[in-house]
């Protein structure tokens, strides 16, 4: 008996211990991701004195260069325009999805319409990306003129692959709706349309904002599927027929040809920090908008 | 009349976009189905790649893409449920909490290259193991841990509700509660989050490329090679996986028949993921089915 009693004691201690060790373990971990990207993206500014400024408002890309130069605005503008025009394809889409889960048909909704949104978002992203270049390059293509590779091709196909995040977040904020809301509205003589305008949509703002928000944050960190299709050429994003570059595409495309310590490999580890600053931008104003959302 | 008319369309309009929605969807699976089908064979799925000429396959991409989804998930589950039971059972409200749950949804924010970045940095550089399957396993880790640790926290917070303090009032501890009692009944839910997430790693590829590399050394699966380090299930050797594959034949025009064998590859990875999709599906309507004693 007290032998067994010592090993629930020491099993109790043990099982604790773990657990309470996993919980450390992501903390640490998210720490060491911040540190060590921090630590190698701050290179660009301390060994090679290149003002920030410069950084994130020129748009002088020449990393290899006998004087080199790091403006990034190209690939900034680049990621910031193609997830705008990615979201704003995808956002009515998918608060019209939403809507139709929960008022219009929640039968389809629930047995064609969220199978559907799983399974939009189990095609891996390089899969994306190769339909991508063998179906929708070629239909630009005839379509523009121009090569195909583009603004618009990226733009296409990250408005498919962010649509069922923003579809499911704004879906769970219209289910949290209380039944009242609607009840006093079709009590008052409103048709569900206008109840979907004025009482459904409005009240799960929060919500939907969260998911367009998130939805964004997604599209900006998304690599392949718009490095595959986008063009990777150092111009500014101004034509949608045009090909540009992102701060993702250009990572992956130079990171594996450039050496350790360079000059030119610092400044693309600068990117990689700022690709993290901005993704804790969207968190900040994901928790910005959560919190405004309960006070309410 | 008017609003009556307004309302009609819109209903309308939103069926047609729904209907719009589940087409694409079917047409994009019909198209890489189709595509990938006429490459997909017996050879095709079990001979390595051919350099110069065609009729190149992809066992080793295959190979690695399973062996890595096996290895990162004993890495990742573990950690997962660990975390999990510590945010639903110990950790009490507080700072600390708060912390951990912040780092949960930073990491689950994070961009995947970001990841793979930082596994460039620390397991291939740092340690100096160079482009390893376990580095590749280790930055699928960290994409995995936080939708693990929410799933695993769920499930435990969802079926300890009526037996923990059964349990605890018979006088189980509360290490025996979890293991004996909670875990056992959380175990459906948590093995559907691992079968979707299986999914995703299966098709994971901007974290693996510079973590587990851009090259598949051919498989000899002969006894004399299993216990050195070019073995087939040796954790420190490149292991490029299928996903990769996908996106080097079409960054490097070192293939021949590169659209075939990109064709093939993608048809694979869409049929892995549904088949990982339907059987989550199937285990979530049986522990439905069992909770509603149907």
């Amino acid at each position: 008996m007290k032998g067994n009693t010592y090993k629930n004691i020491k099993n109790e201690y043990v099982g604790r211990s773990y657990a309470m060790f996993c919980g450390i373990l992501i903390v640490c971990l998210t720490l060491a991701i911040i540190i060590f990207l921090g630590y190698k993206g701050i290179n660009t500014f301390t060994k090679e004195k290149y003002s920030i400024i410069k950084f994130l408002l020129s748009s002088n890309w020449k990393p290899d260069a006998e004087i080199p130069e790091f403006g990034s605005l190209i690939f900034i503008l680049g990621s910031i325009f193609v997830s705008i025009g990615a979201i704003m394809i995808a956002a009515p889409v998918s608060i019209a999805l939403a809507i139709f889960i929960n008022f219009i048909s929640p039968k389809l909704g629930k047995k064609v319409i969220l199978p559907s949104m799983e399974l939009f978002v189990g095609i891996p992203s390089v899969v994306y990306g190769w339909i991508g270049i063998s179906v929708l390059v070629p239909i630009l293509k005839n379509l523009s003129g121009g090569i195909g590779f583009s603004l618009l091709a990226g733009i296409i196909v990250l408005s498919i692959m962010i649509m069922p995040t923003v579809a499911s977040i704004s879906s769970d904020a219209l289910k949290t709706i209380p039944r009242d809301y609607l009840e006093a509205s079709y009590g008052l003589g409103a048709t569900r349309w206008q109840t979907i305008k004025k009482v459904i949509v409005p009240a799960s703002k929060t919500g939907i904002l969260t998911g367009i928000v998130l939805g964004l944050a997604r599209a900006f960190g998304e690599a392949l599927a718009v490095q595959m299709v986008i063009g990777n050429t150092l111009k500014m994003p101004f034509n949608l027929f045009k090909p540009t570059v992102t701060l993702t595409s250009a990572i992956t495309m130079d990171m594996a040809n450039t050496i350790d310590g360079t000059p030119y490999n610092d400044s693309l580890w600068s990117l990689a920090l700022l690709l993290l600053i901005i993704s804790f931008i969207f968190i900040l104003i994901v928790r910005i908008i959560g919190k405004r959302g309960e006070i309410k | 009349m008017n609003n009556k008319l307004a309302d009609k369309i819109w209903t309308i309009v939103f069926y047609i976009i729904s209907g719009l929605v589940v087409l694409l969807l079917f047409s994009l699976l019909s198209i890489i189905l189709y595509r990938g089908l006429s490459s997909l064979n017996l050879t095709f799925l079990t001979t390595g790649a051919k350099f110069g000429e065609a009729g190149g396959g992809i066992a080793p991409q295959l190979f690695n893409s399973f062996y890595m989804l096996f290895i990162a998930l004993i890495i990742s589950i573990p950690l997962g449920v660990g975390a999990g039971i510590y945010l639903a059972e110990y950790a009490k409200d507080g700072v600390f909490i708060n912390i951990v749950r912040l780092c949960i949804e930073t990491m689950a924010s994070l961009p995947s290259i970001v990841v793979g970045l930082f596994g460039l940095l620390i397991f291939v550089n740092l340690t100096g193991l160079g482009f390893t399957l376990l580095s590749g396993a280790l930055a699928i880790t960290i994409i995995n841990l936080p939708s693990l640790t929410r799933v695993s926290e769920n499930a435990i917070r969802d079926a300890g509700r009526h037996v923990k303090e059964a349990s605890l009032g018979i006088g189980a501890t509360r290490f025996q509660t979890i293991w004996k009692v909670i875990l056992p009944a959380a175990m459906p839910q948590i093995l559907t989050g691992v079968i979707l997430a299986a999914g995703r790693i299966f098709g994971e590829a901007a974290a693996l490329l510079y973590t587990s590399g851009m090259s598949a050394p051919p498989l000899d699966f002969s006894l004399s090679n299993l216990f050195t380090v070019n073995s087939p299930f040796s954790l420190l050797r490149p292991a490029e996986t299928l996903a990769v594959y996908i996106w080097k034949l079409n960054s490097e025009g070192m293939v021949v028949d590169a659209t075939k064998i990109a064709n093939g590859a993608s048809a694979v990875l869409v049929i892995m993921v549904l088949l990982f999709n339907l059987s989550a599906r199937l285990i979530g309507n049986k522990i439905y089915k069992s909770y509603s004693g149907k």
